[in-house]
């Protein structure tokens, strides 16, 4: 058993209940059992006390998209190295894709990762389960297993699924088990080919190019399949100024449909490819500046429900190739809070903002009790509460295995969560929630 | 238009020892390129011109240097040009032609050139399916890299050719008109043609039907045109591009007379040109696709004429690339 802690002289943002002042919490047990606003909380004799002082105590972020590669290819990553880099940045929880060899289309391997994860990762590592059978836009998986085994949510990671038809169904069959479908929306003829997005700069370097509405087509289908369906929606990826207008117009009429975003999007544009710099090369591209300006603007009304980030490990052997032929995908989970703050530096979006969509707004969509911390709320593990601090990290200190896109020396805002993360052996972390 | 250095006509064919340094250490798009550069290297070319119409056709700048071409795509022209080219200047050259594809991953590219590089090669022509990978190989390698087409990016002694052809038909190439038509999206020899031809201010043109026209190509050539006779109107060159057979099958041409009847070069929409106006062709011509015969083997043809000019750039270029340094 843990000494109890004493976070005292935090400036405590809470978006679920829009606090944000200074207070103190205590954490006993694993848990959050006092928070006093200005006035004095109870301390036990042999609590361990940190003054957190000038610094933000927010709930642990929970990322809605981070590809491992265990089972399977562990040498990419496994739940226990992504809860390093994840604990490191500040997300306590994270939603591993399916994706894997064997794909997560059966309820033993959600049992499978459940037991892999506690065992060995800093984090709570929430696993998601195929739509499909072997992620191949077929047959679906058995949502009613795999939810009782644990799968918070049914995505098909980055795959689409092309037939109406199959979506229609999937949508209607989740609805009976209030699973949340997550759905990477991209149009399989339209990519075609494609590599980064459509336009001027794509044709100067000779790339081919994926339009906007190889988007925004299925996005608009699914939308309306969300709502005759009456399914909790939610699209996984957007990138474009078009897919942030058809979300916000659905929202009027559905309010069970929800967007996020990667974190790549509001902080990068197309331009960052330079020349064939394949770290850009990203699933859902990167796009032009008015894209990007949009992606930060329906994150600041909150039509984009949630921030993640696309955590994607590749080797440097698939990476450092041709950039039509590099793979998709980069790293992020540790970058993903400091490069968040930078839309709060920049003035864009608020910091309330900003951390409930990778707070509250993914607990609320998963149906999760954390992402809060807030007296209403309790009880919240403390592995679920995040320190930022103020500090730039080093190059050096980023754990996790290729170069982000996002270098960790570009990043004003560090964050040390690891203290707090818990130790896979303590019996803290075993009591994670949720 | 600046000139020109070749027309001193005292100095021995091939010699270009009066020219100032080329500052660069590969050529790998006409955007790395300034204005200076590119007539520094046409002239340079038109110094070569005579040495391979001369009977001793050897010259021994690059003795004692080894030219390697890397060619990942099939392409007997261009690869032959480079052969001839390094062999004229007195380089023993290998050719290696690797049969890639993405799909099958053995050696990356960043492997091939690694072990090249260990070769101790002076230069290394590289042919590559995918946009960048001459640049990226380039990064690997401590010798100089030309680029023999990268993709649909860029294919730059190409564009030099083309503009040297220009240049000895008309006495001149700024001012001029210039109609590309074609298959414009995929063509790696528009890119770096639109870049050298604005950079010695050309009005271009491109003519192709609206699915073969490339997102943004409105700000990368001065006037875009679907209109083929529109599009030809008083041009001083015309520039036909292959058109890839596969793409006429229904998916992104209809047909190929379809083609033919809209975008074919005969003689009625030539006859919108100028009198004068010459008609090019990177070849292998599709006679009966994107041009008839009469035409393709006409008066105002120099297709041939540019195979010539192909060998004088890849000359001139391997000359600027590797100038013969102070020996030990």
């Amino acid at each position: 058993m843990s000494r109890p802690l004493l976070i005292e002289n935090a400036r405590i943002v809470d978006p679920a209940s829009g606090t944000d002042q200074q207070g103190a919490v205590l954490v006993e047990n694993g848990v959050i059992s006092d928070i006093a606003f200005g006035g004095p909380v109870g301390v036990p004799e042999d609590a361990e006390v940190f003054n957190a002082k000038g610094h933000v105590l927010s709930p642990g972020l929970i990322d809605m998209r981070v590809f491992t590669g265990e089972p399977g290819k562990e040498y990419r990553e496994t739940p226990a190295s992504a809860g390093e880099a994840a604990a490191a940045g500040g997300v306590t929880s994270f939603v591993m894709m399916p994706d894997t060899t064997p794909v997560v289309d059966d309820s033993a391997l959600i049992d499978f990762l459940i037991r892999r994860a506690k065992a060995t990762s800093k984090v709570n590592v929430l696993p998601a389960a195929a739509i499909t059978k072997g992620l191949d836009g077929q047959e679906m998986t058995e949502f009613g297993l795999l939810k009782e085994a644990g799968a918070v949510c049914i995505t098909d990671g980055r795959r689409s699924i092309q037939s109406t038809s199959l979506l229609r169904t999937v949508m209607s069959y989740a609805a009976n088990y209030g699973l949340t479908v997550v759905h990477h929306v991209s149009d399989k003829g339209l990519t075609g080919d494609g590599v980064m997005n459509e336009g001027l700069f794509a044709t100067i370097l000779g790339l081919k190019g994926i339009p906007r509405e190889a988007e925004t087509i299925p996005l608009a289908r699914d939308l309306q399949l969300a709502a005759l369906t009456g399914t909790k929606y939610h699209a996984a990826q957007i990138s474009c100024a078009a897919s942030v207008d058809l979300v916000a117009a659905a929202k009027k009429r559905n309010t069970s449909v929800t967007a996020g975003i990667s974190i790549n999007n509001p902080a990068l544009n197309e331009n960052d490819i330079g020349r064939y710099r394949t770290f850009f090369k990203l699933s859902t591209p990167l796009r032009s500046e008015d894209d990007r300006r949009a992606v930060i603007e329906g994150l600041r009304n909150g039509t984009i429900d949630t921030l993640h980030s696309d955590h994607d490990p590749q080797d440097s052997e698939v990476k450092r190739q041709p950039f039509a032929e590099a793979s998709d995908g980069a790293i992020g989970l540790e970058t993903l809070l400091a490069a968040a703050l930078r839309l709060v530096h920049s003035g864009d979006v608020d910091l309330l903002t900003v951390l409930r969509a990778m707070t509250s707004r993914p607990a609320d969509i998963l149906g999760l009790p954390s992402g809060r911390i807030a007296e209403a709320h309790r009880p919240t593990s403390s592995r679920s509460i995040s320190i930022i601090l103020g500090r730039s990290p080093s190059a050096k200190s980023v754990h996790a295995r290729t170069i982000p896109p996002l270098k960790a020396r570009d990043l004003l805002a560090r964050c040390c969560a690891q203290s707090w993360a818990g130790k896979p052996s303590t019996p803290m972390s075993r009591r994670a929630d949720p | 238009m600046a000139q020109t250095r070749a027309s001193k006509t005292a100095t021995p064919a091939g010699s270009t020892g009066d020219f100032p340094p080329f500052n660069q250490r590969h050529l790998l798009s006409i955007a790395d390129l300034k204005q200076h550069e590119i007539i520094d290297l046409l002239d340079r070319a038109e110094r070569m011109v005579p040495v391979s119409r001369q009977e001793r056709k050897t010259l021994p700048t690059l003795a004692g240097k080894t030219q390697i071409n890397l060619f990942f795509e099939p392409s007997t022209r261009t690869q032959g040009s480079f052969e001839i080219a390094g062999k004229r200047l007195g380089a023993p050259v290998m050719n290696m032609s690797v049969k890639t594809s993405s799909v099958s991953k053995g050696e990356t590219l960043i492997d091939t050139a690694t072990t090249l590089n260990a070769m101790r090669p002076d230069v290394i022509v590289v042919r590559h399916s995918a946009a960048g990978a001459v640049e990226l190989l380039s990064q690997k390698v401590g010798c100089a890299v030309i680029n023999a087409g990268d993709g649909a990016h860029e294919h730059p002694t190409r564009a030099l050719l083309d503009a040297l052809t220009i240049r000895n038909h008309k006495g001149r190439i700024s001012g001029l008109t210039v109609a590309i038509c074609g298959d414009i999206a995929n063509s790696r020899v528009v890119r770096s043609n639109l870049l050298l031809l604005g950079a010695l201010n050309v009005r271009t043109r491109v003519i192709a039907p609206r699915n073969l026209l490339p997102a943004g190509i409105e700000h990368l050539a001065t006037e875009v045109f679907t209109d083929m006779r529109e599009g030809l109107k008083d041009v001083d060159v015309v520039m036909m591009l292959r058109l890839q057979h596969e793409r006429a099958n229904g998916r992104m041409i209809p047909s190929v007379r379809e083609y033919y009847r809209f975008y074919g070069l005969d003689a009625e929409k030539l006859s919108f040109a100028k009198p004068d106006c010459i008609v090019m062709h990177p070849g292998p011509m599709n006679r009966g696709v994107e041009i008839d015969p009469a035409i393709a083997d006409g008066p105002a043809s120099v297709v041939t004429e540019q195979v010539e000019m192909g060998v004088a750039v890849r000359m001139a270029v391997l000359d600027a690339l590797l100038p013969a340094r102070n020996e030990i």
